[in-house]
């Protein structure tokens, strides 16, 4: 197929999987409640779909910005030819106002050091074409969003190691991890750019804690390499706990004009937090004015709709909008996340303990025959096919431990996560309480072992339907 | 020292595509921008300023579609009359596209082309803009290192585009003046075999059709033996049609999809299209590209690309319901065409009368214009003088042919379809008054005057100081930066 490029004929894009089946599964047979009460129910799409009723009510009452208005004037005309590549500042201007105010206010972002983007997959391949050359690696700690495979690495050459992270500790981020990732790296012969992390995390919803965050300033500090914080579901944090970013930490160590400060640049996105996917708002921001500029200069390839813009930036800019809506967006999140957790526990299933992102990280290791990547898979089909949940395995995620599944929860009503946990919980009683085998430490380690690096880039469950999912 | 230090080691952590020069935008062409910038033409707040005749944008009809969106609430999803699909579009974000979305553009295309073709809707692939598009097919057909030939003069953004990111080279085939800028075999079989010296692997062949900057068309012959040509070497044919709808007059467009049709052994995985709603229907702030490929593992690939620049779902809704209303599509194409036809008459006119050539062409939103003979000597360097001339002094921002790889000098692009009829008016007095004025100086020069130096033709009264040696880095080409004189900007400053 010498007609076209490598970029078409490898498998680059990851969406060839044996995972798809999950999704293609849902497709074939998408439960209705009504017009298909047995179908298999959507847990693998990581969309906030719990507030549009907030942002319909306020576009009920602000019929400019709803009408693309100023002043009662149709303003259809300047907006069709607004292309500027700068994007509007008024929008900036809202969109750096709301990242701080999800930041409790600690924080500054100044808005010429935005450059928006085509969602935040777009938002992380431009930075990567700015940071890193083909064949430059960036550290990034599993489990991770398995989209990162693809806008990370597709087009721009660019190659992720990982950093491993255990159930033992909470999948937290350690010091001899991170080390161990970045001399795994040299082993390859790879330059190591930089680290990414999301915070707060997808799949697991947690956040990173200020240990981990300072450990990774002062590594990157270090290393004179790069950090990326993908800060998306920030606005997604519902627990007790405030959500502590990246630039929360530079402040605290007095690090915000310092050398360091320019080499830590943060990504946003509106998919999750306002569950607006299908407008494709994403953002860069870094201290550097030299990615500014040139991610700037590269949002040519995706730029945000001139009337999207205009519209997001009367949303954002109505601050009585933007902090209703925040706290009702986490206490709608906090209701339904502890509406799946004791649904599962219902079902004699824990998860990890998140207070953020609109999924869980379940452990049904205890479910698994063996204590092995194909039993993972073996239970993941069961619960598609038999169970009819789609949900998202581990190992697509890029999981070192067999037994994990992110399971989302933001994406539908209250009676079909009812249903869904009832399905759960019947599956779990009907198999046999003798499924739960003893692993030996022995056992988990050899499993372990089998996992040589060239494996870690596994087959993600993509369909050719929904791409952008997290 | 230490800021230049501190600047290296700055460039060290960034990649060589961020750090270097690969975006274009350096150009010195950008002092064109920068004095229109400095001193935008307004016709009340800034007589004297500088007139943008360098952008290609189709302004004409804006009532026509700011009309419709009022008329059509139902088209929004925000307002009383669309919100119940609110919540249904701003989830979707699925790279096919919304059906009605698609199938409304092929309808589009169809209507375009005199419904002489089909457009399959399945075939559809959404990009960021043209500019999206162009990049994605690049990353689809061409390895680094390979190369696109490309005739010229052509779009000074495909260096951006087609290179930048994508490491793919583009090789110029030379068109002259002398027989219309016309696309030979032997120029691409010459440019070809350059290629091949060169070690550079050719993929393709990228033609714009209706061309940018010329405005002229490719007539059914021609696209035959551009077709044949690319088969024969087995290489892709892209056809960038953007400017499809802006054909006014006598002529018709004629597209690569209908050629096809004629050719019955043609390969047709060759075969691409790279659309665009920017320049027929004048909305390129919505970013509708579109990708059309008749190569099935093409579409499939760049569908999975679009991520990186998928429609707003917002926009596609609109679009969907925009270009469905047929009668309204019918309305627009035939009365841009009518108002085309108008301003382009207007321009040629006046250029007419003053003696000045321009390419003939019926389509595009510009004119290629014939300053030649107001070359001092047949250079580029005698053609940027020229055109710093014209912008600082008749302040007119038109394109030098240079900055398109124009073969030759002496060639202006001038647009005319984002101004409206006063500021067309401007235009053609402040170029009537400059040809008088190299009239006067050509007399003054014929009289006997013992002592006095010989003075070159334009230079005498209009001699600039070129002081200024600043770069400008914003857009030259599109999507650019900034606008201020869009009232949406200037409500901030």
């Amino acid at each position: 197929m010498k007609q076209l490029s490598t970029k078409v004929t490898s498998n680059a894009h990851g969406q060839d999987s044996s995972y798809f089946l999950g999704w293609e599964e849902y497709e074939k047979n998408p439960y209705d409640e009504t017009k298909n009460p047995n179908g298999i129910i959507q847990m693998g799409l990581a969309e906030n779909q719990l507030c549009f009723d907030l942002i319909e009510t306020w576009l009920a009452k602000n019929p400019d910005a709803a009408g693309l208005k100023k002043d009662g004037q149709s303003i259809f005309k300047e907006l069709a030819l607004f292309q500027d590549y700068h994007g509007l500042p008024e929008f900036k201007k809202a969109l750096a106002e709301f990242m701080e105010e999800i930041r409790g206010n600690r924080v500054t972002f100044d808005p010429t050091k935005i450059v928006l983007a085509a969602g935040s997959t777009s938002a992380n391949e431009t930075l990567m074409f700015c940071l890193a050359e083909p064949g430059d690696a960036f550290l990034l700690p599993t489990p991770y969003y398995p989209g990162f495979d693809r806008d990370l690495k597709w087009r721009t050459g660019a190659e992720i190691v990982p950093i491993h992270c255990s159930s033992s500790n909470g999948f937290q981020i350690t010091e001899s991890a991170l080390q161990q990732a970045y001399q795994q790296a040299q082993k390859l012969d790879l330059k190591v750019k930089g680290v990414l992390v999301t915070n707060p995390s997808n799949p697991l919803g947690t956040m990173l804690t200020k240990r981990e965050l300072n450990l990774l300033v002062d590594f990157i500090t270090s290393k004179n390499i790069h950090l990326i914080s993908d800060e998306i579901y920030s606005g997604t944090v519902f627990g007790f706990e405030q959500f502590v970013s990246v630039m929360d930490v530079l402040k605290d160590k007095k690090l915000e004009n310092s050398e360091v400060s320019k080499r830590v640049h943060v990504v946003y996105s509106l998919s999750k937090d306002l569950g607006l996917p299908g407008f494709r708002v994403g953002a860069i921001y870094s201290n550097d004015e030299m990615v500014v500029s040139a991610a700037t200069k590269m949002s040519s390839f995706g730029l945000v709709s001139s009337q999207t813009q205009y519209l997001l930036s009367a949303l954002l800019s109505d601050k009585k909008f933007t902090g209703t809506y925040l706290n009702e967006n986490q206490k709608r999140l906090k209701i339904r996340q502890k509406q799946l957790v004791s649904g599962l526990e219902a079902a004699g299933v824990t998860c990890l303990k998140s207070n953020a992102g609109l999924f869980c990280w379940v452990d049904m290791r205890h479910l698994l025959d063996t204590n092995t990547f194909e039993a993972e898979l073996e239970l993941w089909k069961k619960i598609v096919y038999e169970v009819k949940l789609n949900i998202s395995p581990g190992s697509s995620c890029h999981c070192t431990e067999p037994g994990w599944f992110r399971v989302c929860f933001a994406n539908m009503s209250e009676e079909t996560l009812d249903l869904a946990m009832k399905r759960l919980k019947e599956y779990v009683e009907s198999t046999d309480s003798s499924r739960m085998i003893s692993k030996s430490s022995h056992e988990r380690i050899r499993s372990l072992r089998k996992r040589t690096v060239s494996n870690w880039v596994f087959r993600v469950s993509w369909t050719d339907r929904v791409p952008d999912e997290r | 020292m230490v800021a230049l230090a501190a600047e290296k080691q700055d460039r060290n952590l960034l990649s060589r595509i961020a750090a270097g020069d690969g975006h274009g935008e350096n150009s010195s062409y950008f002092d064109g921008w920068k004095a229109y910038e400095e001193n935008p033409f307004h016709p009340i707040e800034r007589p004297d300023g500088v007139i943008q005749m360098g952008l290609a944008e189709n302004q004409l009809c804006g009532d026509l579609m700011r009309k419709w969106v009022l008329e059509h609430p139902e088209a929004s999803i925000c307002t009383a009359e669309g919100v119940n699909h609110f919540s249904d579009i701003a989830i979707f974000q699925d790279y096919h596209g919304l059906p009605e979305f698609r199938q409304a553009v092929a309808k589009f295309m169809e209507k375009t082309r005199n419904n002489r073709v089909k457009f399959d809707p399945d075939r559809i692939v959404m990009s960021g803009g043209a500019t999206g598009a162009h990049e994605t097919v690049a990353f689809c057909l061409a390895n680094p290192g390979d190369g696109f030939l490309v005739p010229t003069p052509y779009y000074p953004g495909f260096d951006r585009d087609l290179r930048w990111r994508t490491g793919v080279n583009l090789v110029p085939v030379t068109c002259q003046s002398s027989n219309g800028f016309k696309i030979t075999v032997e120029a691409l079989e010459a440019a070809y075999q350059s290629a091949r010296e060169s070690n550079i692997p050719v993929k393709g062949l990228l033609i714009t059709n209706p061309s940018n900057p010329l405005g002229t068309t490719l007539d059914r012959e021609c696209l035959k033996s551009l077709v044949n040509f690319t088969n024969d070497k087995g290489i892709h044919l892209i056809a960038d049609e953007i400017y499809a709808a802006t054909t006014f007059g006598q002529s018709e467009f004629i597209s690569v999809a209908e050629v096809i049709e004629d050719i019955p052994d043609c390969n047709r995985d060759l075969i691409h299209i790279v659309y665009s709603l920017s320049k027929d229907m004048g909305l390129p702030g919505l970013r509708v590209g579109i990708v059309y490929s008749y190569n099935n593992r093409v579409v499939n690939i760049a569908r999975k690309m679009s991520s990186f620049g998928l429609v707003s779902s917002q926009t596609q809704h609109l679009i969907a319901k925009m270009l469905s209303d047929e009668d309204f599509v019918d309305e627009f194409i035939r009365e841009s065409k009518l108002r085309l036809a108008a301003r382009h008459a207007e321009l040629t006119t006046g250029l007419d009368g003053l003696g000045i050539g321009w390419l003939k062409a019926e389509a595009g939103l510009f004119l290629w214009m014939d300053l030649r003979n107001l070359l001092k000597t047949a250079t580029f360097d005698s053609e940027t003088e020229l055109w710093r001339v014209i912008v600082h002094k008749v302040k007119l921002n038109v394109s030098p042919g240079g900055s398109f790889h124009c073969h030759e000098p002496g060639w202006f692009r001038v647009c005319f379809a984002n101004m409206d009829h006063k500021t067309m008016e401007t235009a053609l007095e402040r170029i009537r008054v400059f040809t008088r004025q190299l009239e006067q100086e050509n007399l003054n020069r014929t009289k006997p005057m013992a002592a006095t130096k010989k003075k070159k033709c334009w230079q005498s009264s209009l001699r600039l100081s070129f002081n200024d040696t600043r770069r400008f880095e914003d857009g030259f080409f599109s999507p650019h930066s900034p606008v201020p004189p869009s009232p949406l900007v200037r409500a901030q400053t």
